[in-house]
């Protein structure tokens, strides 16, 4: 991979500074921004009046898009990064906050609050670039169609204009000689060529912003570092500002002047590349450093993340919702029931042949499923089950649950766990970068 | 519409024979079709010839007529010329119809969704089950009392029963395409909804419309001559049909007269069939499920790999 050219991170500044006056600092600016999916329950769930369930894609997210920067947004797969930047666009509308967009000729525009006409000619200013490159152009459209077509519906172009401009687009991603590629099909390119046709479509409208998902994840090895160039190259000839998805650290580094680490739908930590890298402060940002030599960098999986799984995000962890995998959790990272299930299971597949007498002391842990800061376990007396606690807890001292825990009542022929409530950590300032932890600022 | 014929011209093997064999056979029902005045040696309901005289009542096959004529006294060899003229006529007409209302209804219920979709999916699927012959004799029956028993009544009676079979592929298709990611790039750059529509889906939703509609013409064919069966076809004084033509000639058949019920006979088989195969041809050579170019796709991919490293130099 080529080393980042030295003047790209001033970049951003410089050029703010260049045609600085009148014009906002940031580009997009999101404040609180909430996507929430409504997931289809079954006809008879609906007939029942049960609550449709709900996935906060993005949750609370507040972020500033800075002139000529390259904000990378970096997270494991379901962690919104996707949703966030389609809501940048207006793709997915926002269930709460605010998206600004400040324009560098048009003013301030409420993103968030646009529909229809509006938001289909804020098309020309944002743009998008997709994963998938053989999934994101028509296939029944030929390159030239493809790549005019934002002209042809903005009516700003059409037939001798349009087709200069769509050579010019094609020359520029690198598309040449391009009679070679104007009358092709989708399907007649490589993966390569075709992301570069996406690209060509989506700088042809000179937009400000582009969000790229994930560009060259579903690339060969051989051209991702290619694609990831030009991108870089663009971005200087036309004075562009990049929000650059990914999942892959690696490619993060080389390109983003920013860095936003998501986790389960909320930035956990944001901060300059270098800082991020050198000096990771959230535990999660931590883990996914460690895990960034692994072979494939499509299949990277954090190793350091000690109890497995991304949690279902339709039901995230109370307070930090990290803290079921966190290595670091303290008492006040919002211990909760669900935490108790896993850790009577874990005790159990640890000692096996406790399981019956034990699993007859407890009982039914379908309770603990609902997520609460009060756990109602046992129903083999209440002082039984006390102490069958107070043992499993000497077993494992350290196990930070237990700090977690403020009391246990006896309640009826069991106990009420009572944890410490917690919400969800705030970034706040530590050294360079903010972090969602209530481990910092120290 | 280019990449269609260039795959249907580069089909191999045995799809190759059944579409040429059919296309061959259904060419040459056109040509009858269209010029039938010229090939006919007389009209379709024509009883005496030039100098008036009577023709023979189920006179045998010989000079004056090449296959003989039938209980109307009508010539045969005339009548089939002529019937294929009505049957292209009625299945074009129906085949169109139902094309022209099937697919845009299936292209806007599958990229609305909604109730608009449950509603319309509910009825549609509600025609389907019916048995199509029963539906066609209701129609005609409905229809004759308002529009006679001509060609356009014949052919709205089909109508109704192929645009369920529209709807449902294209509906089911856009349903799937509407979450594809080039219509969110559609969406990306800018495009109204009937954009999307008409340049993103619709290209992509109509690919299996060839097929269904070939076979559904050698269908109507074989409704259309069970409705003139029935008698509740298109009457003999209108034009030309084979199915009344058979149904006439049965007794005459037991009796041992067999040319008035031969030749329309053999052309309502040879066109379904002729028909059927175009149908079967162009599913084979359409249908993705079914295509099998596995050799030359591992050369496509080789080539793109060369190509892509070699000719995109760095910048
Ligand atoms: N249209 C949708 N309807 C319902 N849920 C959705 C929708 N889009 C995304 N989600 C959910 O929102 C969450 C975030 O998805 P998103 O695609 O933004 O993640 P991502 O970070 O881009 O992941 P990946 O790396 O897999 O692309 C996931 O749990 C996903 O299932
Ligand atoms: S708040 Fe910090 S320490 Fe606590 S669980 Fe979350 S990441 Fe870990
Ligand atoms: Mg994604």
């Amino acid at each position: 991979m080529p080393t980042k050219p030295e003047t790209l991170s001033n970049d951003g500044s410089g050029q703010g500074g260049g045609h600085g006056a009148g014009r906002h600092e940031n580009v997009l600016d999101v404040d609180d921004l909430a996507v929430h999916f409504q997931l289809q329950g079954g006809a008879l769930s609906r007939l029942l009046g049960l609550q449709a369930r709900v996935v906060k894609a993005v949750d609370g997210v507040s972020v500033q898009l800075r002139r000529g920067e390259v904000l990378g947004l970096v997270g494991e797969s379901g962690s919104g990064k996707t949703t966030l930047g389609r809501a940048l666009l207006g793709l997915v509308p926002a269930s709460g906050g605010r998206i600004t967009y400040h324009s560098a000729s048009k003013g301030d525009r409420r993103v968030s609050e646009m529909r229809g006409a509006e938001l289909r000619q804020l098309r020309t200013d944002l743009q998008m670039v997709f994963q998938d490159p053989h999934a994101a152009l028509n296939p029944s459209m030929t390159i030239e169609e493809a790549v005019g077509h934002p002209l042809v519906i903005h009516k700003i172009a059409s037939g001798r204009a349009l087709r200069m401009q769509v050579a010019e687009a094609l020359e520029r991603v690198g598309l040449s000689p391009v009679e070679r590629f104007l009358s092709k099909y989708p399907s007649d390119l490589s993966g390569g060529q075709k992301q570069r046709a996406v690209i060509a479509r989506a700088i042809i409208l000179n937009p400000e912003v582009l969000v790229a998902d994930e560009p060259v994840s579903m690339l060969d090895m051989s051209v991702r570092a290619k694609i990831l160039q030009l991108m870089l190259d663009l971005k200087q000839e036309m004075g562009l500002t990049y929000v650059y998805i990914t999942h892959d650290l690696a490619s993060a580094k080389y390109f983003c002047d920013r860095i936003a680490i998501m986790y389960l739908g909320r930035i956990v930590e944001i901060g300059p590349t270098e800082e991020i890298f050198a000096n990771p402060r959230h535990p999660y940002t931590k883990a996914l450093l460690k895990a960034i030599p692994e072979p494939d960098p499509d299949r990277m999986v954090p190793r350091d993340l000690p109890r497995g799984e991304i949690p279902d995000a339709a039901e995230p962890p109370l307070g930090c919702s990290f803290h079921p995998r966190c290595s670091e959790a303290v008492a006040g990272c919002g211990w909760e029931s669900r935490d108790l299930r896993a850790l009577l299971e874990e005790h159990w597949t640890r000692k096996l042949e406790a399981y019956d007498d034990e699993k007859a002391l407890i009982g039914d842990l379908d309770g603990l499923d609902r997520p609460s800061t009060t756990a109602k376990v046992g129903k083999g007396g209440a002082g039984e089950v006390r102490a069958l606690l107070d043992r499993i807890r000497a077993e494992n001292p350290d196990e930070p649950l237990w700090s977690g825990v403020r009391g246990i009542e006896p309640a009826g022929n069991g106990v009420e766990v009572q944890f410490q409530p917690a919400d969800s950590p705030q970034l706040r300032r530590a050294g360079s970068v903010d972090v969602a932890c209530v481990l910092y600022p120290e | 519409m280019r990449n269609l014929l260039r795959q249907i011209w580069n089909t191999k093997g045995l799809a190759r024979w059944i579409l040429l064999t059919g296309t061959i056979i259904t060419v040459v029902f056109v040509v009858f079709a269209l010029f039938a005045p010229w090939i006919a040696p007389f009209d379709f309901n024509q009883t005496r010839d030039a100098s008036g005289v009577k023709f023979e009542k189920l006179g045998s096959p010989g000079a004056g007529h090449l296959l003989g004529t039938n209980d109307q006294f009508f010539d045969i060899f005339s009548r089939v010329i002529w019937g294929a003229r009505t049957a292209l006529e009625v299945v074009l007409l129906s085949v169109i119809l139902s094309v022209a209302i099937g697919v845009p209804l299936g292209l806007v219920s599958g990229f609305l969704g909604g109730w608009v979709d449950r509603v319309l999916v509910f009825v549609m699927d509600a025609i389907y089950t019916v048995p199509y012959l029963l539906l066609a004799i209701i129609f005609a029956f409905m229809l004759n009392d308002k529009l006679g028993s001509g060609i356009v009544a014949a052919a709205l009676s089909l109508v109704a029963i192929y645009i369920p079979q529209y709807f449902r592929v294209v509906r089911n298709t856009t349903v799937s395409a509407r979450e594809a990611t080039y219509v969110e790039a559609a969406r990306a750059i800018g495009a109204k909804p009937t954009t999307i529509m008409r340049k993103y889906l619709f290209g992509n939703v109509v690919q299996s419309v060839p097929v269904i509609g070939t076979l559904n013409a050698a269908d109507a064919v074989g409704t259309l001559a069970a409705l003139g069966f029935l008698g509740l076809g298109i009457q003999p004084n209108e034009a030309s049909e084979w199915g009344y033509d058979l149904s006439r000639a049965l007794d005459d058949a037991q009796a041992g007269v067999w040319w008035p019920a031969l030749w329309p006979g053999l052309a309502i088989i040879l066109l379904i069939t002729a028909l059927t195969l175009v149908g079967e041809g162009l599913n084979e050579t359409l249908n993705p499920a079914l295509r099998r170019r596995r050799l030359r796709k591992v050369q496509f991919t080789d080539r793109v790999r060369t190509s892509d490293t070699e000719e995109v130099a760095p910048r």
